[in-house]
């Protein structure tokens, strides 16, 4: 029999594959489509303490083999997520992880708090709240916040220290490749108690429109996301498998199978999936479906015989 | 996945594409289409142009890598396609007037089929195509090419108008609808990747506050709409 369960800081997942935040909604949209149950886990779209409008202008723009964003984190906010998404997500059988990202250390602790209190209240009362957190300093798309918080890792450390004070949740923390360095911003992480850390998010970047002369986004950078950075984000990975001895979720560009496999051997606990979820609708169960069948053809009961060979 | 039944050009770089199957999809509504296995990654949306009983067809014109790809397809060569995607126009009573401007003649098709008393007025920068489709089905169709179509609509005598095309085609017809009874529809363009609501990359800034143009829209009512958040055709 083979099995594709894995855990996580102590979060069972019925699978390693998990849809990334800001490209699966809050599963609403999609559950039309397939059953978010089939799915290991759901990090919501990123969240932050007040509502948030996100950004002007153009928003995306296709690369060679990748996607700029500049969405800016546009998001209900924490309040009105916990009231009106938390529900819905809660009712499908699969880990969801609450993604939070804020402009100053008070946010992110405030936003943080909120969510921990609710996981408890719901607790109280029988009802499953959100699983994890993960807590994003590596937005590259917000003028104040977001990355700024994940380029330097002693700047990092306050924040990770704070909000693990402020939270019992397992607490994963989504790293930037746009950091300084970004191992020893995960050596940091595990020094500050996090549980794990997630890599990773999109990488600063841009484009011109030639004509008009000016960036296509009114933000100037956007984040590049999709297959183009796939290599990039495996070799981070594997560096910070092995500097830490916590759980890594790696992501970017994982579009088959044989990319789940090659960042599980670059030792990957888990993946997420953003990007290829536009490419194909239905990119979650598809890949879901894939890896289960590479389980059986290559005879490999779990995942772990591959996990970190390398 | 479905086949390709014809693909051809009405005029350089104007093609309608047939694909075989049951679809489904009402007017203004659009699909999301995508071809090859690389580049580009992203599917792109196309908007519905007729429907049949065993095929769905798009009026496309080449832009870029995508729809040029879409150009090459060949009769019984795959697409992937999903849909139907968007709120479409909306069911109006009375009379009707439907305004396109170039490509944006393509979502009005539908309309014009359901609506067989609707005026239909079809403007065009150098050359017309797809008149004939328009003319097979809609009691009166008014052709221009080059200037402003939009100096043909008289507002006061429809009770509704759907419009698409341009930018400036459409804020000239909404400057002439403004002292007028007339509601007016339109229906808007941004780069989309998901296409269900997902992402947030087509968010469009209305008077409403923010809305997916993939979702709440592509068709909003003018009122709804700031225009210099508006991307052109
Ligand atoms: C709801 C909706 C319905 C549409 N229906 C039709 C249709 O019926 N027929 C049709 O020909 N086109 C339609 N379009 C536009 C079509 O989606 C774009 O032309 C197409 O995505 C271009 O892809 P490409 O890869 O060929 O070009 P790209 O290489 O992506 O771009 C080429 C140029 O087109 C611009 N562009 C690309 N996509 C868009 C867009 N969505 N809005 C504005 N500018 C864009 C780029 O900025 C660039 O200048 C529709 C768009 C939307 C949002
Ligand atoms: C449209 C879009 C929106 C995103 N929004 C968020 C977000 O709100 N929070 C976050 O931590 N990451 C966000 N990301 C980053 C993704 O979660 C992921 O880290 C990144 O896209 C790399 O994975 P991929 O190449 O598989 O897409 C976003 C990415 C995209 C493309
Ligand atoms: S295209 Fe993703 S929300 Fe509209």
């Amino acid at each position: 029999m083979i099995s594709m369960a894995c855990n996580i800081a102590g979060v069972p997942f019925k699978n390693p594959i998990i849809m990334a935040s800001g490209t699966f909604g809050f599963g609403r949209e999609y559950a039309e489509f397939y059953s978010p149950e089939l799915l290991g886990g759901i990090v919501g779209k990123g969240l932050t303490l007040h509502p948030k409008a996100g950004n002007t202008g153009s928003r995306i723009h296709e690369t060679a083999s990748g996607m700029l964003n500049s969405v800016g984190l546009e998001n209900p906010g924490v309040a009105a997520f916990l009231k009106d998404e938390l529900d819905d997500m809660t009712h499908w059988n699969t880990a969801i992880i609450a993604n939070v990202g804020g402009s100053n250390l008070e946010e992110y602790v405030q936003a943080v708090a909120m969510i921990t209190e609710n996981a408890q209240k719901r607790r109280t009362m029988n009802r499953r709240g959100v699983d994890m957190l993960e807590l994003n300093i590596s937005c590259p798309n917000v003028k104040q916040g977001g990355m700024q918080f994940g380029i330097q890792t002693e700047v990092a450390r306050e924040v990770v220290r704070q909000v693990r004070n402020v939270t019992a949740l397992p607490l994963v923390v989504k790293l930037s490749p746009n950091a300084e360095n970004i191992t020893q911003m995960a050596v940091m992480c595990e020094e500050e108690g996090a549980d794990g850390v997630s890599l990773i998010n999109t990488f600063s970047a841009m484009k011109i429109d030639i004509r008009r002369r000016r960036s296509v986004f009114a933000n100037t950078y956007a984040g590049l996301s999709g297959p183009a950075i796939k290599p990039i984000a495996l070799r981070m990975v594997h560096q910070v498998a092995q500097a830490v001895s916590i759980p890594v979720i790696g992501m970017g560009g994982i579009s088959s199978v044989e990319d789940i496999i090659e960042f599980t051997m670059a030792g990957a606990a888990a993946i997420q999936v953003g990007t290829y979820n536009f490419v194909h609708l239905h990119a979650g169960a598809e890949l879901v479906h894939g890896l289960e069948q590479w389980m059986q053809r290559e005879k490999v009961q779990s995942l772990d015989e591959i996990r970190g060979i390398l | 996945m479905a086949n390709v039944i014809s693909n051809v050009a009405l005029v350089p770089g104007i093609y309608v594409m047939k694909i075989e199957g049951k679809f489904k999809g009402n007017m203004g509504q659009f699909y999301m289409l995508r071809s090859g296995t690389g580049y580009p990654l992203l599917p792109r949306p196309i908007s519905i142009y007729d429907i049949g009983e065993e095929s769905i067809s798009f009026l496309y014109r080449v832009v870029g890598e995508g729809t040029n790809l879409f150009s090459q397809l060949q009769p019984g060569q795959e697409i992937q396609l999903e849909g139907p995607f968007g709120n479409g126009f909306p069911q109006v009573e009375g009379s009707l007037a439907l305004i396109g401007g170039g490509m944006g003649t393509a979502p009005l098709l539908l309309a014009a089929k359901y609506y067989p008393h609707a005026h239909v007025y079809l403007g065009f920068a150098q050359q017309a195509f797809g008149v004939e489709a328009f003319e097979a089905v809609a009691a009166s169709v008014q052709v221009k090419v080059g200037g402003s179509i939009v100096e043909q609509v008289d507002p006061t005598l429809y009770a509704n108008m759907f419009s698409c095309g341009p930018t400036p085609m459409l804020q000239a017809l909404a400057m002439k609808t403004v002292d007028t009874s007339s509601r007016l529809y339109i229906s808007t363009e941004r780069h989309m990747a998901c296409g269900i609501g997902a992402c947030l990359g087509c968010t469009m800034r209305t008077r409403g506050g923010n809305r997916r143009v993939c979702k709440e829209g592509p068709v909003f009512p003018v009122e709804e709409v700031e225009f210099d958040d508006l991307h052109g055709v």
